[in-house]
């Protein structure tokens, strides 16, 4: 069949609504009588609450309700959809976080919340929440994971003695791995720490929780990348209330990039309280509020050890990390330092042995949970940081050295999958060849040149390389229910065609930004052989749309589209029939194409929009086949796919000053077949923004009492137009093998690879410089800290 | 985000505007420095005082020798003057170096130097430029020396009840002047800003803003380079701040490398 | 207070509070949902729009301040059907992801182009100084600029 839109550049559909303002996010949403919400939170990151008077709120005119712990005491507070245990076989601890923090209990991090003011205006509800007068009893805190460790640091679960939360170790047996590194010609010691970042999606997240009581029913409108995961959640876990009476929206998302997959307690809590005051009630994130609350990413502290043998062939990989959880374990949280991380770290190597020991522990800080990319960018930071160190310490190319350790091409269809050392099996790869595109494109030999006579002016030049290969559309369920998860990762699809013959498609799929109204039909119409303006994608609803898990992890078109394709093909097969039946002919005769059905070798054929209309008004109708043409679908992938690309940075240092200018950044990709290759750039380059992000600037800032101290645009560095380059971007692609479409997920990619690729290209420069002694400079790069890398 | 209430009140003239400071109120320029600090609630005014429609704040003019700037002048405004090019360009080339378009289209030059942020821009600029800040009060109307108007940390010495008119400065046609600054990266505010103006006999002037707590001209590198020497030790003498971005030894260091690029620029 | 300015060519008489911030004004008086509130240190330009022919933004100026102004937001820039260059630029050029930015993006943007109607790149990303995307890593949103000076009515 050929395909008239996949592949193409079509511009998005989505586009015309968000270009003239008429974008409906959740925030812009106004219901009847609706009230607002606002928090009165900790100040401290961890305090008991002494007593909390609310008298004054109540007074105050306008002032609907004010809620405190002993309000909700009734309701579960938020679980964690992931369970990892201990090594030792011990449960994972799992603190659940309470709604609102009651009197005689401790807020564990700064903004846990311990009463809300619900008002006819906002302007209200924030001057009565300071009204609210709580009594603190303020205690030790501690933001650093490795000062959670420590004897007697403060806990934060008092019943947890060690503030762990679980610990794991993965891959080879830890004696092979030593023996390995013991017999390797050279080691390579790298420590470093993967910073916790802020997801800073822009649109702040909002709620509204609706309580119909004539219909018994609740709305829950929410900025979130999964309504029906927040459903579940939200239903059977925290306010015990059945599902069918709950119906999730989610509108027009802006961003999320991780953060707005998690069920956050305020989403239970305007639903609860819109039930008891039987009106609308809506809560509104501010940025300063996003800053403490909302999931932030990563967060390792980590010490890796590779040994070479004496030709630079690798011969193994021993890593020891702490993770920081945060005060309780977020939706996915367990997960992202476990089996999306330590899964990963074969990375494009064909190292013998592997083994991770991670301990995963409480502080006194905001959850941790996946940001973009999740557990694989602190992969492979940590393998692309470690081989560049070694090529460094060794006097070798950094590039040669990648070439010479690759696993070798394998397409997963006539050469089986490659095994790795911890537990995936690759489904396709061929990384050489991205490497050798991205080298031409910077024009290596030239560059090097460059960088000779560069290092004798006023700034350095640095080039700086990284090869990566990731997981995404995580599956299959009984794999990832074996790992732990607690929820299925299928997805659902429906594809209802209309007695007209157009075409009305319902997936669990949820876009913030991906452009699904646009690739998701790109696909259908191609498929079928209609006109996109035929079709229609309906998402975000949990009324019209049966189920879904929702749009994480680059899942959305290699199982969401997966899904579709699967309806699809129910469609044509009953298509076939009606077709078949109608031109008198046996359904092998058919083939399908160009929106009709044609008998073979003939001119005979009948169109998509005749089946339709026969299959809803079946009087000419094959006998024993049900009217309709409306098919739905659960499509549970048998693997994850794996794209790869090289990410290469070029990057100038100012001697004086250690300021770095982030020069070219080249992204070579393969993420698989391409539906979009606009839409897939536009996700590269957002990506790639978001790890240069983390190597040059972004990073949170805690204080000796787990205070943020940088929690606003004013102090947290957000990546500008004026920081970065254009972005030179090229693809490879090696189709997915095992679904239907072949695509592989392009949403994290450009996070993954970038991060370390900049932080080699400072240090490449320094090196260049003379500075041939530094190892590793701290996460951001500041002026400052490369400044002192050059002078200690 | 939502400020404590007040009452705002809009004034069409200076006199006015005094009048109704002298009753309490403060005054709301550009507001792009007392706005954000009300919606995070760090700051409750009972009655803002807008002074952004009085026509005479905001002209900028020449006044025999010099240039007169009215205090409501925007940096945009300023940043684009012809006028402003000819007599002192630093502040047309420091001006358009402030915050982003949107705050330059609404901030004034009268409001930065009231609200004295040490990491402010304009403060090194009026100082190295020896300019005067004519101030409006109930008794009338004095000037000040920029080098006796900051005097510490947000604080001036302005009166409660006094406004900033105008920036006087002498036209310095014959002189060269820089004003480099080393960006904050998230605020974009001057982690070092170094101002120099050197006159036509050669004799300079420097000043910092971000560098110590109070904005200050730099006497001891003055004293130093006018007696000749081709290069100077920045902020001798001086406190340094210290914060995420730069700790004391760091922004001593940026100091120093502003000032030599700042005389670089005007050798 | 009693506020009187047009909006978007219309003329309005309002009474607000004295405190209320223009962009709040706009989006729950007046139900102009297209300029956003995405931080509250006037940081990020989701709330950008123009005020008297000049870019703002609407959380950092006070209802009262708009008193008597000409007031622009994203959905008064088309002419009718027609979409404003920049508009188109952006879905040329793929200049937006999730959305959220687009309309302090696009009104920055306008006000860049009437001041420099030919910017070069640096010019771009300069004057986008104010605006934060966390999506599109801003290439594309320089091209869509790029993209509508080229495309933009060449004034008679
Ligand atoms: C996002 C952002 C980025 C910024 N970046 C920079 C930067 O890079 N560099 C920089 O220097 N600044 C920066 N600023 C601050 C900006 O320049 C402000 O405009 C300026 O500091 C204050 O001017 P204003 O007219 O807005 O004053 P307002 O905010 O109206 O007033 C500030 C203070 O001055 C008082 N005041 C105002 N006018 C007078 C007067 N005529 N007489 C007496 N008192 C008066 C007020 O009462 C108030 O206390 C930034 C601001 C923002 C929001
Ligand atoms: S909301 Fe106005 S600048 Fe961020
Ligand atoms: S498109 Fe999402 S923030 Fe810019």
């Amino acid at each position: 069949m050929s395909n008239k839109f996949i592949g193409q550049s079509i511009k998005r559909v989505e586009d015309k609504r968000f270009i003239t303002g008429k974008g409906r996010y959740t925030d812009d949403i106004k219901l009847p009588g609706m009230l607002h919400a606002h928090f009165v939170r900790s100040p401290y990151a961890h305090a008991r609450v002494v007593s909390i008077d609310t008298a004054e709120a109540l007074a105050i005119p306008g002032v609907v309700a004010v809620y405190t712990g002993d309000d909700v005491a009734a309701i579960n507070g938020v679980p964690c959809g992931w369970q990892v245990n201990f090594r030792n076989g011990e449960t994972m601890r799992e603190p659940k976080h309470p709604m609102l923090i009651a009197t005689g209990d401790t807020a564990k991090h700064a903004g846990d919340p311990v009463a809300v003011v619900i008002a006819e205006t906002k302007e209200i509800a924030i001057d009565a929440a300071e009204a609210v007068l709580v009594e603190w009893d303020e205690l030790p805190a501690i933001a650093s994971p490795a000062d959670a460790l420590k004897d007697g640091a403060p806990l934060v679960h008092s019943q947890f003695p060690d503030n762990k939360a679980f610990d794991w170790s993965f891959g080879n047996p830890v004696e092979e791995v030593d023996a390995a590194i013991e017999a390797s010609a050279h080691v390579t010691t790298l420590e470093f720490v993967n910073q916790r970042v802020v997801p800073n999606a822009m649109e702040p997240r909002a709620y509204i929780g609706h309580y119909d009581a004539v219909a018994d029913k609740y709305t829950l409108y929410t900025s979130t990348q999964n309504p029906h995961l927040i459903r579940l959640l939200m239903c059977a876990f925290v306010l015990g209330i059945p599902e069918h009476r709950v119906r999730v929206v989610g509108p027009d998302v802006g961003g999320g990039f991780g953060s707005k997959i998690y069920h956050y307690t305020e989403e239970a809590l305007v639903t609860w309280a819109s039930k008891q005051l039987e009106l609308p009630v809506k809560w509104t994130s501010d940025r300063s509020e996003a800053f403490l609350l909302d999931a932030h990413g990563r967060d390792h502290v980590t010490k890796a050890e590779m040994g070479f043998d004496a030709d630079g062939n690798i011969m193994g990989l021993r890593i020891k990390t702490i993770a920081n959880m945060g005060a309780y374990l977020s939706t996915f949280a367990p997960a992202v330092p476990t089996y999306l991380h330590g899964t990963l770290l074969q990375g494009l190597y064909t190292t013998p042995k592997i083994n991770i020991d991670m301990t995963c522990v409480f502080t006194h800080t905001v959850a941790v949970d996946a940001y973009r990319g999740a557990g694989r960018p602190e992969a492979t930071y940590l393998l692309e940081r470690i081989i560049e160190l070694a090529a460094h310490e060794m006097g070798k190319d950094p590039a040669q050295l990648r070439f010479q350790n690759f696993i070798p091409p394998f397409d997963g269809v006539t050469q089986p999958g490659y095994q790795t050392q911890v537990a995936l099996q690759y489904d396709s790869g061929n990384y050489a060849p991205v490497l050798q595109k991205g080298l031409d494109l910077l024009g290596y030999d030239d560059f090097r040149q460059a960088q000779k006579q560069a290092a004798n002016s006023n700034k350095l030049l640095g080039v700086g390389f990284s090869t990566y290969v990731e997981a995404c559309g995580i599956a299959p369920s009984a794999v990832v229910g074996a790992l732990g998860a607690r929820a299925g990762l299928y997805e659902s699809a429906q594809v209802r065609v209309q007695p007209t013959g157009k075409v009305s498609v319902f997936t669990g799929s949820h876009s913030h930004g991906q452009g699904h109204e646009t690739t998701f039909v790109q696909v259908v119409a191609d498929k079928l052989g209609i006109a996109m303006e035929d079709v229609e994608l309906v998402h975000g609803d949990s009324d019209t749309v049966a189920f879904g898990m929702g749009t994480y992890g680059s899942r959305s078109l290699a199982v969401g589209g997966s899904a579709i394709m699967k309806s699809i093909d129910k469609v044509l097969e009953k298509g076939a029939k009606i077709a078949a039946h109608k031109l008198e002919c046996a359904e092998g005769d058919l083939e399908y194409g160009e929106g009709k059905w044609t008998v073979k070798g003939t001119d005979k054929s009948i169109g998509f929009g005749d089946v339709a209309l026969t299959a809803y008004v079946p009087h000419v109708y094959p006998a024993g086949l049900e009217p309709g043409l409306d098919f739905s679908s659960f499509y549970d992938p048998a693997n994850f796919t794996y794209p790869f690309g090289c990410h290469i940075a070029v990057v100038e240092v100012d001697k004086e000053t250690g300021k770095v200018d982030l020069k070219r950044m080249i992204a070579v990709d393969d993420v698989g077949n391409i539906i979009n290759p606009m839409i897939v750039e536009g996700q590269i380059h957002g990506g790639l923004a978001q790890g240069i992000g983390q190597a040059l600037f972004e990073g949170t800032i805690y204080d000796e009492n787990a205070q943020l101290t940088n929690g606003s645009y004013m102090d947290y560095v957000m990546p500008r137009a004026d920081d970065l380059p254009m972005f030179e971007t090229a693809n490879q692609i090696t189709p997915c093998p095992h679904n239907p479409l072949g695509v592989k997920g392009a949403g994290e990619a450009g996070a993954i690879g970038s991060t370390p690729a900049v932080v080699n290209a400072v240090l490449d420069a320094l090196w260049s410089g003379g500075h041939n002694d530094v190892k590793d400079i701290l996460m951001p790069l500041t002026s400052e800290r490369v400044w002192r890398a050059m002078n200690n | 985000m939502i400020t404590y209430p007040f009452q705002y009140k809009r004034a069409d003239s200076v006199a006015d505007a005094v009048a109704m400071l002298g009753e309490g109120g403060k005054a709301l320029s550009g507001g792009h420095s007392l706005i954000p600090s009300m919606k995070l609630r760090l700051n409750a005014p009972d009655t803002l005082v807008d002074v952004g429609r009085i026509a005479e704040l905001k002209t900028i003019t020449v006044d025999g020798n010099d240039l007169v700037i009215g205090a409501g002048a925007t940096h945009g405004q300023i940043a684009s003057s012809s006028v402003v090019k000819q007599h002192v360009p630093m502040f047309a080339e420091g001006a358009a170096h402030i915050g982003d378009p949107s705050v330059r289209n609404r901030g004034t030059i009268g409001g930065s130097l009231a609200h004295a942020d040490p990491s402010a821009d304009w403060p090194a600029m009026v100082l190295a430029a020896d300019a005067t800040i004519v101030v409006q009060g109930a008794n009338g109307s004095r000037s000040i020396a920029a080098s006796d108007f900051f005097t510490g940390l947000f604080s001036t010495a302005l009166e409660d009840d006094e406004l900033i008119t105008a920036i006087r400065v002498s036209s310095q046609a014959d002189a060269k002047m820089t004003y480099q600054k080393f960006a904050q990266p998230a605020s974009r505010y001057a982690l070092v800003g170094c101002a120099v103006v050197k006159s036509a006999d050669g004799s300079v002037r420097v000043a910092f803003s971000g560098v110590s707590d109070t904005p200050f001209r730099d006497s001891a590198a003055e004293s130093q380079l006018n007696g000749g020497a081709s290069s100077a030790n920045a902020a001798s003498g001086q406190s340094i701040m210290s914060d995420h971005f730069a700790t004391e030894e760091y922004r001593r260091h940026l100091a120093n490398v502003y000032l030599k690029r700042a005389l670089a620029a005007v050798a | 207070m009693q506020i009187n300015l047009t909006v978007n060519g219309k003329a309005r008489a309002s009474e607000v509070e004295d405190r209320t911030l223009l962009v709040y004004y706009l989006r729950e008086q007046l139900g102009l949902t297209g300029a956003h509130v995405a931080c509250d240190t006037s940081s990020c330009g989701a709330c950008t729009v123009h005020v008297d022919g000049v870019a703002v933004k609407s959380c950092t100026l006070l209802a009262a301040q708009a008193d008597g102004c000409q007031v622009t937001t994203i959905e008064g820039l088309a002419s009718g059907n027609d979409l404003h260059p920049l508009q188109q630029g952006f879905k040329e050029c793929h200049g937006l992801q999730c959305g959220f930015c687009t309309p302090g993006m696009i009104m920055t943007a306008a006000d860049l182009l009437n001041t420099n109607p030919h910017p070069s790149e640096t010019e771009i990303r300069v004057a986008l100084e104010g605006n934060i995307c966390r999506c599109t890593g801003y290439h594309n949103i320089v091209k869509a600029i790029q993209w509508a000076a080229e495309h933009q009515a060449v004034p008679a």
